[in-house]
């Protein structure tokens, strides 16, 4: 079915669990009165993102007040966001929930922590151990964040899943000024409709913005068609509140026009990667 | 060197939209700033002035008595231009009270320190105006150990400090620097006649080449020798990076518990902001 979505570009504040409460409740309130079905925040938007050792201070469990109080929000319109979740075993990860009618549809661990040049995820955080679709009032989706995007096998087995829309909350940081525009958009650009075009997928990109400790997070998130087309793009390097009409029919007649994921060859897929499975482990 | 080439526009709104950001979000308004009438602090009094309002930027010269006179009469032309607050304070009198104790004492530990007594002003200035101290260190500079530790190299934040000064002169251009500033030959103005490129003994551009291509781009040494590189070049520029880093760095402490500061009790500086 059509649904509007909204693309929270906002700027968390680093370790400020409350104060970002109060900006996403603000981001909910707006967007309930757009009329949006959906909201997607971006990864870490309740805590920021270079949290090294304030981990452990700003993780909530899924049953602390704060996600309660989100749930709740929820019955009002469709919830994505990026928090740090603890669990029972006191292990810390980068999650993603997606929030839907006063319940938890979907909680996804980050898989891929990056863990080179200026990241260092996974010195303080756990690593996730799956991907899987999920079933919404607006279609089968697949979360992603930031860093999973970058593995095609994590896109790969969302679409395998059955998911034709995929999300992905993300928290990128700003570098390469020698382009037309800044290096690290013109990846993610280049990554998400790339995606898009190979899955006849919808992409929602969530991406947040703000400083910290100098390093720009630059915005620019997008709704891309399942035609890899941008269909609408947040400012670059600023906050904003991006609005995408998304359209069934697009979906539809993207998959008419190029069957490719009904053509994949999940057993092909599987009898290689087990070959190459097993002749590693020799 | 297209690495080297940059997108000013971009750029600038990157810088300005920093130094707005890093300033505003601890509660302040205002910066305060050195302004030597060279290129690096000019450029960094525009970003200023384009982030928080010239009001809230205050540019203070502080010309030592063998100072080249041009030099204040740059810094006046650059904070006219960029309309920020502007103070020439010399510090002579302090600097030479102190020498007078050590009349012996040669021009580096001179420069050293008229370096640190201007940051001494600077800070004194932080705490009188509730501003926070802009630094005017380039990625040349920094990664070649070329500037006073505790002295020019102190500040709170630095807007310009990952771009190379091929950059600052392109940058400087793009924002409307005044071109006698942009021209003139770079200088620490420490005696008369001195000029940065004669005492490192190679140009800022040639440095600029290796330094994009040997920190940025990682290219082995082998690897700068095919591109044509000096040897010996290329050897004494690692030198002076490896052997300035303990400049980039905090004072090394001691550890002897199980949380050590910077080691394993790790903050971002922006924690809760």
């Amino acid at each position: 079915m059509d649904f509007t979505a909204v693309l929270a570009q906002i700027k968390p504040k680093l370790g400020c669990v409350a104060d970002n409460l109060a900006i996403i409740e603000g981001e909910i309130a707006k967007a309930r009165e757009a009329g949006a079905d959906l909201i997607v925040f971006p990864e870490l938007a309740l805590s920021g993102y270079f949290l090294k050792d304030l981990v452990p201070e700003v993780a909530l469990r899924i049953d602390s007040p704060e996600i309660l109080h989100l749930i709740e929000l929820s019955r009002g319109i469709s919830i994505a966001i990026g928090f740090v979740e603890e669990t029972d075993e006191y292990h810390f990860f980068n999650s993603a929930l997606y929030l839907e009618d006063g319940a938890i549809r979907h909680l996804h661990r980050k898989v891929y922590l990056p863990t080179y040049g200026l990241f260092d995820e996974q010195r303080y955080l756990a690593r996730g151990g799956s991907f899987r679709a999920f079933d919404t009032k607006f279609g089968r989706f697949g979360m992603l964040i930031c860093e999973d995007m970058w593995h095609l096998s994590a896109s790969y087995i969302l679409a395998m899943d059955g998911a034709t829309t995929l999300i992905c909350l993300s928290s990128s940081p700003s570098r390469g000024i020698d382009g037309d525009s800044l290096g690290s958009a013109l990846a993610w650009q280049k990554l998400v409709s790339t995606t898009a075009l190979f899955l006849n997928c919808r992409v929602l990109y969530s991406n947040r913005a703000g400083f910290e400790d100098g390093v720009n997070f630059w915005g620019g998130s997008e709704y891309i068609a399942p035609s890899g087309e941008s269909i609408v793009r947040g400012k670059l390097l600023e906050e904003d509140f991006v609005t995408a009409r998304v359209d069934e029919g697009a979906l539809r007649r993207e998959r008419i026009f190029s069957p490719m994921m009904r053509d994949e060859n999940l057993f092909v897929t599987m009898q290689e990667l087990r070959r190459i499975a097993h002749e590693r482990g020799r | 060197m297209a690495g080297l080439l940059v997108n000013t526009e971009l750029l600038r709104k990157l810088l300005v939209g920093f130094v707005r950001d890093e300033v505003r979000k601890v509660g302040v308004s205002k910066v305060v700033l050195g302004l030597s009438g060279g290129i690096d602090s000019a450029l960094v009094a525009f970003i200023a002035a384009e982030a928080l309002g010239p009001e809230n930027v205050h540019a203070i010269c502080m010309p030592y008595k063998s100072s080249n006179p041009e030099s204040e009469a740059h810094a006046r032309l650059v904070a006219t231009a960029c309309g920020v607050n502007f103070t020439v304070l010399p510090i002579t009198a302090m600097v030479d009270a102190y020498f007078g104790m050590f009349p012996e004492a040669d021009n580096m530990r001179r420069g050293n320190k008229m370096a640190r007594e201007r940051m001494t002003i600077l800070f004194d200035h932080s705490a009188l105006l509730h501003a926070l101290v802009l630094g005017t260190s380039n990625k040349t500079e920094l990664l070649l150990g070329y500037g006073t530790l505790y002295g020019d190299m102190a500040s709170a934040l630095n807007p310009i400090g990952d771009i190379y000064k091929s950059q600052v002169w392109q940058l400087s251009a793009a924002m409307g620097i005044p071109a006698e500033v942009i021209e003139k030959q770079p200088s620490a103005d420490l005696w008369a006649g001195q000029t940065d490129e004669e005492e490192l003994g190679f140009s800022y551009r040639q440095a600029d080449e290796l330094l994009y291509r040997m920190v940025d781009q990682r290219l082995t040494k082998q690897e700068l020798a095919a591109e044509g590189f000096d040897r010996e070049f290329v050897e004494s520029i690692y030198s002076k990076i490896q052997n300035s880093h303990f400049k980039r760095r905090l004072p090394v402490i001691a550890k002897v518990s199980n949380r050590t500061i910077d080691r394993d009790f790790r903050y971002a500086r922006d924690w809760g902001k």
